[in-house]
């Protein structure tokens, strides 16, 4: 704060009762504390399982302490998958945010436009050639996925480019294009191995069951890497929420802007959807939670990661624990997500550019 | 600051021509923009001035000729760079949903920051002095969406100020507004350049408002600037019927001593 508005403070006592223009000021504290309530959930959800662990006995098991079945569930069966539960709707989370922003609408979103179809199907091909007497895993999943994302996502830039990437058409595009796709994984279902379909539709829902480490690490790395550079591109994300001409008038070339923030959604929107498949809706909701929380007009990526990554992990903890059967996760969250898209659907009456 | 040659503009369009993919709006047009005067753009629907407007801004690329700024052709040069000199504001902008005032203005300081630079001293002076000069700091926590469109156009006028370049293109700054409201802008524009020493070009559809805030008229018909010069001179009923298409009678204004036009009749050329 400079000299000048401290003694303006000083002279103005009335300044002092004005709420104070620290618009940001929100965006940290609402990270804090979704940062917090996503410790409370991670401790309730380690805590969880066939059989409770008290607060003390899971700070002891986490150590490597106490009951040997009690160290084997937590280091074992829950905390893999708490961490698998965090990354991939964190990575949801952010992909999400950053392409309602960008693309300046809140049903912008990732599953929306066909980019987790994308990944699905590129991953169900992996399988399918491995099923019908092919090479076996020819590539890994997680670069699959990628394949298959970014493949959508040029698609439905090469099939949208009249519309400047913006606006319905884009969405029109997205969601014939998620459809074609879609239909085509299920095409590809019905050809291959009954086992191997069987274990394909269940990822296909969504699913953290008997998944772990393995699956976890390349969302991980995709985080660490990706998360960073997005934060990097902030500043450009929140210029980009105003039109082309203004943001170019700030000295900002919005058309390679909006590309890179793109890709960095289309790539963490693929590794999630390799790690546990389509979990649906998490991409759509947690960004709009992320704005309406901080009181923005954008999506602040970190907040966006966080409510994906609670959002999916509470799911993922009610279907494992409080429901009679183990059900995958993408059920739960599709369940709480359409009303939800319904909502949007209802309450947008115009083509005003919020994300 | 000096003026060091009378002849180098610091904003110069050089033989540009300007269109939309096989549509040329705008056909090898040169123009010095006096520096630290206002200049105002006038002319009939579809003539090329906006057109004009954005090319000098680097908005829309030339496919012909250049435009120079400080003698460097503006499309090769740094476009953050380029913001830090020259700000453009487009006609009736959209604010983002749920902006406040105060957060819109901030954004013009968008050219002079970085990620590892994010908010300095100077930028909160910058917005500070921007909302003052525009008179919307008692508007600053409200939502933009809340404002009238007079305030609106303050504010977006206030974000463009707090870019602090010295050269200002404004495309119809009065769109929408009533008498009162065009007359509050105007005043405002010819404040900053009286007392910030800005140079502004503005494109304007009203001829008696830009005869009485130009220092320099540009007239423009079919992408060619027919006369240019100022006000007094520029503006005669010939002008009017070639430009216009209007049969117009001229008459002076007591107070300002500046051109008022009052249209009979439209001719058929």
């Amino acid at each position: 704060m400079t000299a000048a508005t401290r003694t303006g403070t000083a002279t103005n006592p009335v300044r002092r009762l004005l709420p104070r223009p620290r618009p940001r000021g929100r965006v940290v504290a609402a990270v804090l504390g979704a940062l917090l309530v996503l410790l409370l959930v991670s401790v309730l959800a380690l805590s969880l399982g066939d059989q409770a662990t008290a607060p003390a006995a899971l700070w002891q098991a986490l150590r490597g302490h106490g009951p040997e079945n009690t160290v084997y569930a937590v280091h074992e069966v829950r905390l893999p998958r708490v961490v698998l539960a965090l990354a991939v709707g964190a990575a949801f989370g952010v992909a999400g945010g950053l392409s309602q922003s960008v693309l300046r609408n809140p049903l912008a979103s990732p599953d929306v436009l066909g980019i987790s179809a994308g990944a699905s199907v590129a991953v169900v091909g992996v399988i399918a050639v491995g099923s019908l007497g092919g090479p076996v895993g020819i590539v890994p999943i997680p670069v699959a996925a990628l394949a298959g994302g970014l493949a959508a996502a040029g698609l439905i830039a090469l099939l949208a480019r009249d519309g400047a990437l913006r606006g319905r058409r884009i969405l029109l595009v997205g969601i014939a294009l998620s459809a074609a796709l879609t239909a085509l994984t299920q095409f590809l279902l019905t050809r291959i191995d009954v086992y191997d379909a069987q274990r394909s539709a269940a990822w296909l829902t969504g699913s953290l069951n008997a998944r772990g480490w393995g699956e976890a690490t390349p969302v991980l790395v995709g985080l660490a890497v990706l998360l960073p550079a997005a934060l990097v591109l902030a500043r450009t994300n929140r210029a980009l929420l105003f039109e082309d001409e203004v943001v170019a008038g700030w000295g900002v070339r919005p058309g390679r802007a909006r590309a890179a923030l793109l890709v960095i959604a289309v790539c963490l929107a693929a590794l999630a959807t390799s790690a546990a498949g389509p979990v649906a809706f998490v991409a759509l909701v947690a960004g709009q939670v992320a704005r309406r929380v901080a009181g923005v007009p954008d999506i602040p990526p970190v907040l966006a990661g966080a409510a994906g990554a609670v959002l999916v992990l509470v799911a993922d903890t009610v279907a494992r624990t409080a429901l009679p059967a183990q059900l995958p996760v993408g059920v739960l969250t599709g369940l709480v997500g359409a009303p939800y898209l319904l909502y949007l659907l209802q309450r947008r009456r115009s083509t005003r550019g919020t994300p | 600051m000096p003026i060091t040659a009378t002849s180098a503009a610091r904003l110069r369009a050089d033989a540009v021509t300007l269109g939309y993919g096989d549509r040329t709006v705008v056909r090898e047009l040169s123009l010095d923009v006096p520096d630290q005067q206002v200049t105002v753009v006038v002319g009939p629907n579809a003539c090329g001035k906006s057109t004009l407007l954005r090319g000098l801004a680097r908005l829309v690329p030339t496919t012909g000729g250049s435009v120079l700024l400080d003698g460097k052709a503006i499309s090769e040069r740094p476009t953050r760079e380029v913001a830090r000199v020259l700000g453009m504001l487009p006609q009736s902008p959209v604010p983002p949903e749920g902006i406040t005032v105060r957060d819109l203005v901030s954004r013009g300081r968008h050219p002079h920051q970085s990620w590892w630079h994010q908010w300095g001293e100077g930028d909160t002076e910058a917005v500070e002095g921007a909302l003052r000069a525009t008179g919307t700091a008692e508007l600053a926590a409200r939502d933009v969406d809340e404002l009238s469109g007079g305030q609106r156009q303050r504010a977006w006028i206030a974000m463009a100020v707090a870019q602090e370049t010295d050269l200002l293109l404004l495309d119809e700054p009065t769109t929408y507004l009533d008498m009162a409201h065009q007359l509050d802008v105007l005043e405002l524009v010819a404040a900053l350049n009286r007392d910030h020493r800005r140079t502004v070009v503005m494109v304007l559809h009203d001829l008696n408002l830009a005869c009485r805030y130009a220092h320099h008229i540009v007239a423009m018909r079919d992408g060619e600037i027919v006369a240019e010069g100022p006000p007094g001179e520029v503006v005669t009923p010939e002008l009017l019927r070639e430009v216009f298409s209007v049969e117009a009678t001229i008459l002076t204004d007591p107070r300002t001593g500046t051109p008022v036009i009052v249209p009979h009749r439209t001719v058929q050329d």
